[in-house]
């Protein structure tokens, strides 16, 4: 059975080795790293189509806080962004995974324009608690049918939110169109805008929102990070069947953590409605409640972070749409920018995760050094 | 003129991060010999035999194979020099007959898969004396059948190195000794075979020579006919060790838990315990012994509440818990702990430290909605004085300590509750002797205190001497429960494939 070993075997020039820790400060490298390759990459685009690199970026940076209107802007970007991100969270800590936020908003609105078309004649406060209160309500239930039906017959909560999107998103189009079309528009299918009473105040220039906001931030941190039930939400995600032999509640957990995420993202969807747009539309969530999964992720899930990255990407977009009206771009030039960035800066977790080993073959007999 | 060694590793060294998993290790197996690698887990032997395999490629030293250098980049390399490693956990696909598993993978000419090939298969186990048919599929198969298709599978692929990894863990006493012949008949073939173990009696029962490692080192290689176990034990463990464990007497007579026809079916739906009935004294540890699946671990779950109980009760003073939660059965008064065999995946939270780890079952007490971490962490720097276990903080992921030191977390926090009953699947599963000692004396602390203990085990050398009595399970029935004063290892692996009840009821497919 002797046999003759081959001389030498092929070796692979690279291979992917994942990688077990990895410490802060490698992190924070990587991380500005991402930054610098999706600035370049984003630049040999701009290059590409005959424009500056330095200036667009300049303009892009400049432009989100440029005069008060800007930063206005800017800050009523980043607002709904940042509450979706923080409903997400709970859900994503919990393994659960939540990318239904956009349909969640949506009923958040939904429930909140209830209130904003019929009962404006309540005094200013109660109907803002009233909308605040039915905003939760609508975006929670959204949340809580897929947590019922994983908890009791084990669906797929993917593919479970995102077709509760299209759903949401029709019935604002049927609402639209149907019975709460505005009778003073002439026969143009728009929901009529909200009146005076039914519109969030603004503090220092912008909608609440933002206060409300910055209060979900401290709220969600202190609640994921110290309460009893944040822990329950960590166990969960870690494994079920740990929270199982640890006399957890597992369907209770799931339920509850999921209303809290809807309800969350419904807030956003409330705001947005009596805050920004003072009407319910399709657009409503400006696409928010997939771009909040992006930020939260990025986050590592931790809300103070969540708040930065939140701001950065408003500061993204806003930047983006001065470039645009400044240099005299189609949006889908922005449209291509902004994703090359967040390719960048996204594929660079996979870099944060597993790490390449390259192969030096030596000339020395049978010594090797990867 | 020196005679060619089938494989000769020289200073082979691999590293993971910071730690070396060997360190410079020189191995030798001669063609028609039998070697041990010993060690305690964590000394290096898989890794080692990994980088043979060609799972890991070392970061230096060199690997001969009769006399030739190589380089082994991946498992297909390695087969190709006839290098053929048998795994602990089975690589079979169970829908596929003996033949198809063998034989998948290695591209066979043709488009279609001819008959011919059962008869390929059979000649090459009637060569080596192997008892296997051809057509049999997988899942039908008991799990000494299957090994003997793993073996086959690296023979087929005219291996002529074998490696085989603990192989004995999922056998009971009776299949060990048909494997033991197997390998004999593959020697005399001509094969090198390299066995990983830490089971001393069988190095000393089929090895010609046994190199043993310590920390990624191979501290020395012996001719097994010149050393015996305490020798062995001393270079494994690098100190003088006393190889008994203790038994200490108690006098509680008092009943603890009475089980009475429990049935229960895992999440498939499959009865995997059947009517089974035994009783828990105070005082008492009640080993449970069995093959690998023969019920163990739904019968910890139906007691400790977490698989649905079909029929049956369970009594605790006259009181049944069937049907109850967990926290339920705690307020009645039985604190019960349960070390559950998978203990990253059910007893613990493996990316939490110890502190978060200490809560798990207590985070709920003291009023208010958040949680009290304080005496929490006190708890965990206790408990890392008390049972020595070594980790870099008490913050740090659990699922970064070492196998023994995870077990030590979970024990000692489930003795800090105080139970009066506790269930513990393999507590020294994956450990080294130190520690597994270190959890016996545990043990039998809790039981002078009038701890009920149901241990589940798998080395019946040990639950000889640790248990009071052993239950033995077979197929999720209790075939037997004997006292330990009286009963011998051949007599529970007996009763471990229930070869009395198969007589009595005549053999059944």
């Amino acid at each position: 059975m002797r046999r003759e070993g081959k001389e030498r075997c092929h070796e692979p020039w690279v291979h992917v080795v994942k990688k077990t820790e990895i410490s802060a400060s490698k992190t924070l490298l990587l991380s500005i790293l991402a930054v610098f390759a999706s600035l370049v990459a984003g630049g040999l685009f701009i290059l590409a189509i005959g424009q500056n690199p330095f200036s667009v970026y300049a303009t892009i940076v400049k432009g989100a806080w440029r005069s008060s209107i800007a930063r206005k802007g800017t800050i009523k970007l980043a607002v709904p962004l940042l509450i979706t991100a923080l409903g997400i969270i709970p859900a994503f800590k919990m393994k659960f995974w939540n990318i239904g936020a956009e349909g969640q908003i949506i009923m958040g609105a939904i429930f909140a324009t209830y209130f904003a078309l019929f009962y404006d004649h309540l005094p200013h406060g109660i109907l803002l608690v009233l909308m605040f209160i039915a905003g939760m309500i609508g975006g929670g239930i959204w949340g809580l049918i897929p947590a019922y039906f994983k908890s009791k017959y084990g669906t797929n909560e993917t593919l479970f939110t995102l077709m509760l999107n299209y759903i949401a998103l029709y019935l604002i189009k049927y609402l639209v169109e149907g019975p709460w079309k505005d009778p003073a528009s002439s026969g143009f299918p728009k929901i009529a805008t909200f009146s005076e009473n039914a519109r969030l105040d603004q503090i220092l220039g912008v909608h609440a929102g933002w206060l409300i906001a910055l209060i979900l931030v401290v709220l969600v941190f202190i609640y994921i990070k110290f309460s009893k039930h944040g822990y329950e939400i960590d166990i969960v995600g870690e494994s079920v069947n740990t929270a199982r032999y640890a006399g957890m509640n597992v369907r209770k957990i799931v339920l509850r953590t999921m209303f809290l995420s809807g309800a969350i993202c419904g807030l956003a969807g409330m705001i947005q409605a009596t805050g920004a747009a003072y009407t319910l539309s399709e657009g409503i969530t400006g696409g928010v409640g997939f771009t909040a999964i992006s930020v939260a992720w990025l986050s590592r899930l931790n809300p103070l972070i969540t708040l930065v990255v939140s701001v950065l990407f408003a500061v993204l977009e806003k930047g983006c749409s001065v470039m645009q009206s400044t240099f005299g771009m189609s949006s889908a030039v922005s449209d291509i920018l902004q994703g090359i960035i967040l390719f960048f800066i996204l594929g660079f977790d996979f870099f944060t995760r597993y790490r390449f080993v390259f192969c030096k073959k030596k000339q020395g007999e049978g010594s090797m050094s990867c | 003129m020196k005679e060619t060694m089938a494989i000769e590793l020289k200073q082979l060294t691999k590293t993971f991060g910071s730690v070396v998993a060997n360190n410079k290790i020189d191995l030798s197996v001669k063609q028609g010999e039998i070697l041990a690698l010993l060690g305690e887990n964590g000394s290096g032997k898989t890794t080692l035999m990994n980088m043979l395999s060609g799972i890991y490629k070392p970061d230096s030293g060199s690997i001969y194979i009769n006399g030739q250098l190589v380089t082994i980049n991946s498992p297909e390399d390695a087969i190709r020099l006839g290098v053929g490693m048998i795994y602990q956990h089975f690589k079979l696909v169970d829908a596929l007959s003996a033949t198809d598993n063998i034989i998948l993978g290695t591209r066979e000419k043709g488009l279609f898969l001819k008959k011919s090939r059962f008869e390929r298969v059979r000649e090459i186990s009637r060569r080596f004396g192997l008892d296997v048919d051809p057509e049999k599929k997988v899942y039908q198969m008991s799990v000494s059948e299957k090994q003997t298709v793993e073996i086959l599978k690296v023979l087929y692929r005219k291996a002529d190195i074998l490696i085989l990894d603990e192989p004995t863990a999922v056998l009971t006493p009776q299949e060990t000794s048909r494997l033991f012949e197997i390998l004999r008949r593959m020697k005399q073939e001509g094969c090198a075979v390299i066995i990983i173990t830490h089971k001393l009696n069988e190095v000393l029962e089929i090895s010609d020579r046994v190199t043993i490692l310590r920390k990624g080192e191979s501290v020395a290689t012996v001719n097994t006919a010149d050393t015996n176990a305490q020798e062995l034990t001393e270079l494994m463990v690098g100190r003088p060790v006393e190889l008994s464990i203790e038994h200490p007497e108690t006098d509680f007579k008092e009943n603890l838990l009475e089980i009475h026809h429990l049935t229960a079916a895992n999440e498939e739906g499959v009865e995997m315990i059947k009517d089974i009935s035994f009783d828990l004294n105070r005082g008492e540890i009640l080993g449970v012994a069995g093959v690998a699946g023969s019920g163990q671990k739904e019968l910890c779950e139906a007691i400790a509440g977490l698989l649905p109980v079909k029929k049956g009760a369970i009594l605790y003073h006259d009181e049944n818990i069937v049907g109850k939660t967990p926290n339920e059965i705690i307020k009645i008064g039985i604190s019960m702990s349960f070390i559950p065999e998978d203990r990253l995946g059910m007893g613990l939270a493996a990316s939490m430290g110890m502190v978060d780890n200490m809560l798990l079952k207590k985070y709920n007490e003291g009023k208010g909605p958040f949680v009290r971490k304080k005496e929490a962490r006190e708890t965990a720097k206790r408990l890392v004085k008390e049972l020595e276990i070594v980790t870099p903080g008490v913050d740090t992921p659990v699922r970064r300590l070492s196998g023994g030191n995870v077990q030590k977390v979970l024990l000692g926090r489930e003795i800090e509750s105080e139970p009066n009953v506790l269930i513990t699947a393999y507590a020294v599963r994956g450990l080294d002797i130190n520690s597994s000692y270190t959890i016996y004396n545990a043990l039998n602390e809790q039981k002078k205190k009038g701890v009920g203990i149901l241990f589940i085990g798998e080395d019946l050398d040990v639950m000889l001497e640790l248990c009071d009595r052993i239950m033995v399970l077979c197929h999720g029935r209790v075939t037997g429960i004997i006292d330990t004063k009286s009963a011998t290892k051949e007599q529970i692996g007996l009763l471990m494939t229930d070869a009395k009840g198969q007589e009595r009821r005549g053999r059944h497919a």
